[in-house]
This record gives structure tokens, C-alpha cells and sequence, in this order.
């Protein structure tokens, strides 16, 4: 029994990694802007699509750092043209703006691939085949948690222990007190813009190594789920976002694979069909999350005011 | 806040409407007749129908999230489900088995059959009006068990709550198991189109290929336009201005929000069936999240808030897209020949370039909140001005 369902809980917990970087980029633009980054899944798939021809043509100690630069400039970019503008417009546009820009995005991508399938280059050492507690798999699938949680932990001391930490914080608790208080706000925001596409720029290295390539939707689905992630966490707080990835990580991989549990289990005589549900599965948890716990795991409680 | 009171000469107003709107309809009668599929003007006819779909789509989309400030992200979902009705209850029982080769088909009922065989020809169309009409019912039967729920939520919460309505709804319509109903992940066709909608008079045939979805599209626009602006309508404008003082008038928040979901979605509905029979073939992975965005995106490029904007906006979308940027991936445009840089998706980049600048700049769209009525109004108030 264990050990049929080992194998799919240490592929959650990397693939749980993979959205928890995603996820910090969405709960921290929503925690000072509260705004849904709809573009920020694109974003990843953007990185995964530089790092495809970027390493045709350059070595991969050029490459790699020129992709993490060129998605956090995109970010950067993507916050200064179609968010920045609509600071004062009501929350619908700027969420239409975002969903204008992912639309952008994509078909963009679609133009430049000719929307066919690009292979993403083999990373040496880290897609390495390794054998772990009797399994085989990929380096990656190993590193990728550890990487996540050094990645996170020297995130919190960044907003913990820092100038630009501090105004972060200050921000996200209020946006017209903090400007008062002499924060340049656009300049904490264009940080989180960064920061976020930084992270979703490494969790693109690690997501795409493990999948046979890029296309223009690849960036949908992780983006949309490590939204709930995030929402799962309690939005705006950074470890409930991890947490919440690993969790939809671990129960996505598991019912991909529960077919084939509950067969060697002996529950069932014949596939079922439950994969068809691996992602649906994460909106249903999404809708009881929010029924019944809209705050999400750690997040914070708000009140109307009228 | 718009004015409320009805003008003197509406009633005057409204039969010109009506008159409007049936040489509308016996124009695309008329070029229903005269454009043959071969022609080159056809293009304008396959405009005409996709736009219809998408302009019932897109007011439907907007009585929600322009008239009652809810932003909704599940369209395509309730679409699916529009969709997937009109199609397995129009299925001949003929093709019954072609088409669903994988798996022994559960439902073998067709509406057209079954009227068609007690009073004839007529009976057909009334059959596909049936499972038109049963499509949006059961869209807004799912809406409504998906809005007691979720209609509780805020604003961003509410959008991706109905986002992932959608996604699971087309998770389920590709189960395996439910195969037999919904054909699993195979597409289902072979169901009552319009290509093949023809009307026999004596000798000649009369064909409504476009006529028809256009039909629909006029009387259910025609029926949200009357509901926008019956006292429900009031109450859902009051809601989207302000919530609480809407609540405090009196306007009971859960009922009204849920009359708008519903119908929304019984619309969203009609509008599936109708993309169904335009394009012959229903398959629920083309129903993703990116066609409720671009649905949102036409509501936006005609003015949230105005009818009659969403209709021109869809037109506009589904005219450009379809026809005359057509030249941007096919190598020439506007005498420009540059094969390099004009190929396949360049057409859709130019597109949401100039969507993002509408979403930038033009932020109220087209027609901002007005409808087109009002142009005439204010322009005719202006004329009595200068006279005076």
C-alpha cells in the first residue's frame, strides 16, 4: 500500500513546490494591491518559453540568469504599463486590465511558437535520474522542496528584517496611511512586482523540466491553481500560500493516481476515471475554502465598512 | 445615475424600435437568400452568426456584471452546458450510434424527431426551439445550485469562485463515465445545425442558416432589454451602485442577485445551444476559461453597462477577428505584403493590442452606459434647445 502511493506523494510535494513559488507572487500583489494578477500564470509561461530559446543559442550559465532578468523586467513592465496607470479606477478595471494583459500574453506566445509544442531544454544534474527509498525520478522532484522552503524562509527575513520589508508590510495594512507616512508606494510595488516574477521565474525552471514542453496555455492552469493556493492559505500571508501549495500539490498527484491505488488496494475492479477530476478537484476545494472559511487558513479577518 | 422617468414619446420610441428591428430581421432574411456559401460576400454571413451568438453571450454576460455589479467568471461553463442539451437532445436516432461509437448512448430522445413525426415539418423547428429552450433551463438550474453559495462572496472571491465553477463543470462533462450521456472527452455532431435549417415553400427552398440565430439572439436580447428596464432592473442597478444602500431601500440582496445569475446564465445557456448549432459540433474543452475572458473582453470594448454596446462590441470583436484582420496572418494587409511578419497569430496579437488600449485609455468603452437610443435623445433635446 505505502509503497504504491509513496511515488505520487513525492511528485505532489515537488509539483506542491512548484505552485507554492507561483502562489507567493499572486498573495503578495493581492495583499498591497488586491488585485487578482490574472497575467502572473502567463508570466511563468513566458519564463518557460524564454528559457526555450534563450538556451538554444546561449550556454546555460548565460541563459539561466538572463531568463530570471528578462521575466522580472516583464514584470516589472507588465505592473508600469497596465496596472499602474488604473491606480484610481475602480477594482473591476484593473482586473479586466490583468485579464487583458494574460490575453496579450498568450496570443503573443501563440504568434512567436506558431502554437506548437516547445521542447524545454534538458537542465544537467538537476533532470538527472536518481533513485530514492527505491523509486526512481528526476533530481528535480527532490530539490524542488528544499529549494521552495530556502527560497520562502529568506523571503520572510526579507519582509521581516528590511527597510523595504517594513514598507511592504505597512502598504498591504494600509495604502493611503503608508503614503502619508512617506512610503513611496510605487516603488514598494514595483518590489513585489520582482519579487513575485523573480520566484515564478525559478518554480518555471523546476515545473517545466518535469513536463515534456511549453505551449501558450501552459501557464492557465498552475497560475489559476496556485491562485487557490493562495486563497487556500489565506491571502496576503506568505506561509499560508506554502502551505496551501503543498497541500493542493500532494491531493492533485494523489488523485491522478487514485485509480490505480484504489486497484492495488483491491476497492475497485476497473479505472474509474478520477484523473479527469485532478484538476477540477482544486476548485471544489477552492468553493468549500471559501463557503465556509473565506479568510482562508491564516488569513486575516476584514470587516465593510460602509 | 441615469434618469428614470420615460420620456413622453417613448411609447412613439418603441414602435420605431420594433420597426427597426424587423427590417433588421427581413434584411437578413433577404441576404440569408441571395449570399451563397460560395460567395466571397460570405464571410459577412458567417460574421452575422458567430455575432449573434457571441452578442447574446456578451449581454448576458452584461446584465450580470455590468447592471448588477456581480463579476462573474463561469459563462463558458453555463454555455457548456447550453451546448451539450441542444446538442444530445437533437441527435436523429440515425446517427445516433456514429456518434457515439466508444461508448451505448443512454439518452435516445430527439425533440425534432419526436415533434416532426406528430405534426411534420413544423414540428422540427418547434423541437429545436424546445431543446433551445430546455438548454438554457438547465444552465440556469445549475446557476442556480452554484449560486446559493457562491453569490454570498465579494467581488475578486465571486469571479474566481465562478471560474472554477466552469472548470469543473467541463471536468465532469469529460468523465469517462458519463460517457453514455455526454459522449466523455469526443465531440459530439451530427445534431440539428443551421446549415442544414431550410424552409420549403411550393417548389423553392428558403434558407436560414443566418436567419435563424439571429432571430434568437433578437428576441432574447429583446427580453433582457425589457427585464433591464422593469423594476428588477432598477434594483439591480441600485445593488451594483451600492450594496448596503440598496439594502437599506428595502431590496432584498440574496433574491435579486440570484434572478440575475439565474437568467444570466439561462441566456449564457441559449447562447451555447446557439454556438452549437452555428458551428455543428459541441466539445467541451473548446468551453475554457479563455472564452469567458474574451466574452468579458467584448462587454468591455462596448461600454459595461450598455446593451446595446455589448451587441456592437461582440459584432466588432467577431468582425475583426474573423474577417477583416483576416490579412494580418494570411500574409497581406491593407496592400502591405510581408509574409514574415504577417503569419498565423499575428492577426490575434494586433487584436489584444488594441483591446489592451481600449482597457487603458478607452476605459468606458464604446458606448460607456449609454445605449443607442439615448444618442437619438440627447441629440433631438439639443435640436429643441438651439430652437428655443
Amino acid at each position: 500500500m505505502a509503497k504504491t502511493i509513496l511515488p505520487y506523494v513525492i511528485s505532489g510535494i515537488s509539483v506542491g513546490g512548484q505552485y507554492a513559488l507561483i502562489a507567493i507572487g499572486y498573495t503578495m500583489v493581492y495583499g498591497i494591491l488586491r488585485l487578482i494578477n490574472f497575467a502572473h500564470g502567463d508570466v511563468f509561461m513566458v519564463a518557460g518559453l524564454l528559457m526555450v530559446y534563450l538556451a538554444a543559442s546561449l550556454p546555460l550559465y548565460v541563459s539561466i540568469p538572463l531568463v530570471i532578468l528578462l521575466t522580472v523586467l516583464l514584470g516589472f513592465t507588465i505592473e508600469r504599463v497596465a496596472y499602474r496607470p488604473l491606480r484610481t479606477a475602480p477594482r473591476m478595471s484593473v482586473m479586466i486590465s490583468a485579464i487583458g494583459v494574460s490575453y496579450l500574453l498568450q496570443n503573443l506566445a501563440l504568434y512567436i511558437t506558431g502554437g506548437l509544442n516547445k521542447n524545454y531544454p534538458q537542465i544537467p544534474w538537476i533532470s538527472d535520474r536518481v533513485t530514492v527509498l527505491g523509486m526512481e525520478t528526476s533530481r528535480v522532484t527532490i530539490i524542488t522542496p528544499f529549494l521552495t522552503i530556502v527560497l520562502v524562509v529568506l523571503l520572510v527575513l526579507l519582509i521581516n528584517h528590511t527597510k523595504i520589508g517594513m514598507a511592504m508590510r505597512a502598504v498591504s495594512l494600509n495604502f493611503e496611511t503608508s503614503q502619508l507616512m512617506g512610503i513611496r508606494i510605487n516603488n514598494v510595488i514595483s518590489a513585489t512586482f520582482i519579487i513575485g516574477t523573480f520566484l515564478a521565474a525559478v518554480g518555471s525552471m523546476l515545473f517545466f523540466t518535469n513536463y515534456p514542453g511549453v505551449v501558450p496555455t501552459s501557464g492557465a492552469m498552475p497560475g489559476l491553481k496556485a491562485f487557490v493556493a493562495a486563497v487556500f492559505g489565506g491571502i496576503g500571508s506568505i506561509p499560508g500560500a506554502v502551505i496551501g501549495a503543498f497541500i493542493i500539490g500532494i491531493a492533485e498527484s494523489l488523485i491522478k493516481g487514485l485509480d490505480t491505488i484504489l486497484i492495488v488496494h483491491g476497492t475497485i475492479a476497473e479505472q474509474i476515471g478520477f484523473a479527469t477530476f485532478s484538476d477540477a478537484f482544486t476548485f471544489i476545494l477552492l468553493i468549500i475554502v471559501l463557503v465556509f472559511k473565506p479568510t482562508g487558513l491564516f488569513g486575516e479577518k476584514t470587516t465593510d465598512k460602509v | 445615475m441615469k434618469k428614470q422617468n420615460e420620456l413622453p414619446n417613448s411609447k412613439q420610441s418603441s414602435w420605431v424600435s420594433f420597426l427597426l428591428v424587423l427590417a433588421f430581421l427581413a434584411l437578413v432574411f433577404y441576404l440569408d437568400q441571395i449570399i451563397k456559401p460560395t460567395n466571397k460576400m460570405y464571410m459577412l454571413m458567417t460574421v452575422l452568426q458567430k455575432g449573434s451568438v457571441y452578442a447574446l453571450a456578451a449581454v448576458s454576460m452584461n446584465l450580470l456584471n455590468g447592471y448588477t455589479g456581480l463579476f462573474s467568471l463561469g459563462h463558458a461553463g453555463f454555455m457548456l452546458i447550453g451546448a451539450y442539451t441542444y446538442a444530445i437532445f437533437t441527435i436523429p436516432s440515425s446517427a445516433r450510434d456514429t456518434v457515439y461509437q466508444y461508448f451505448d448512448a443512454a439518452i435516445r430522445f430527439s425533440f425534432p424527431e419526436a415533434f416532426s413525426n406528430v405534426m411534420g415539418p413544423a414540428g422540427t423547428a418547434l423541437g429545436v426551439l424546445v431543446a433551445v429552450i430546455l438548454a438554457g433551463l438547465l444552465a440556469a438550474f445549475f446557476a442556480y445550485l452554484i449560486g446559493l453559495p457562491v453569490l454570498r462572496l465579494k467581488s475578486d472571491y465571486l469571479a474566481i469562485a465562478t471560474l472554477g465553477f466552469a472548470e469543473i463543470i467541463r471536468a465532469v462533462f469529460q468523465w469517462q463515465k458519463l460517457g453514455p450521456i455526454t459522449n466523455g472527452s469526443n465531440l459530439l455532431k451530427s445534431f440539428a445545425r443551421t446549415s442544414k435549417f431550410k424552409l420549403e415553400v411550393g417548389d423553392t427552398k428558403l434558407v436560414l442558416s443566418t436567419f435563424v440565430p439571429v432571430l434568437i439572439a433578437t428576441v432574447s436580447i429583446i427580453i433582457i432589454v425589457k427585464l433591464v428596464n422593469s423594476t428588477y432592473g432598477r434594483a439591480f442597478k441600485a445593488i451594483r451602485d451600492d450594496e448596503v444602500a440598496a439594502e437599506a431601500m428595502g431590496i432584498n440582496l440574496a433574491r435579486h442577485k440570484m434572478i440575475s445569475f439565474t437568467v444570466s446564465s439561462f441566456f449564457a445557456g441559449v447562447s451555447g445551444a446557439m454556438m452549437a448549432m452555428v458551428l455543428s459540433i459541441a466539445q467541451a474543452s473548446n468551453f475554457k476559461s479563455a472564452m469567458t475572458y474574451e466574452i468579458l473582453l467584448m462587454v468591455v470594448l462596448g461600454g459595461i453597462g450598455s446593451t446595446s454596446g455589448s451587441v456592437i462590441g461582440s459584432f466588432l470583436f467577431v468582425a475583426a477577428s474573423e474577417w477583416w484582420l483576416r490579412g494580418l496572418d494570411s500574409g497581406t494587409f491593407l496592400g502591405i505584403n510581408a509574409p514574415g511578419v504577417f503569419r498565423n497569430g499575428f492577426r490575434l496579437v494586433v487584436f489584444s493590442i488594441i483591446i489592451m488600449i481600449v482597457v487603458l485609455f478607452f476605459r468606458k468603452g464604446i458606448m460607456g452606459e449609454r445605449e443607442i437610443s439615448d444618442l437619438f435623445r440627447s441629440r433631438k433635446k439639443k435640436a429643441k434647445g438651439a430652437a428655443q
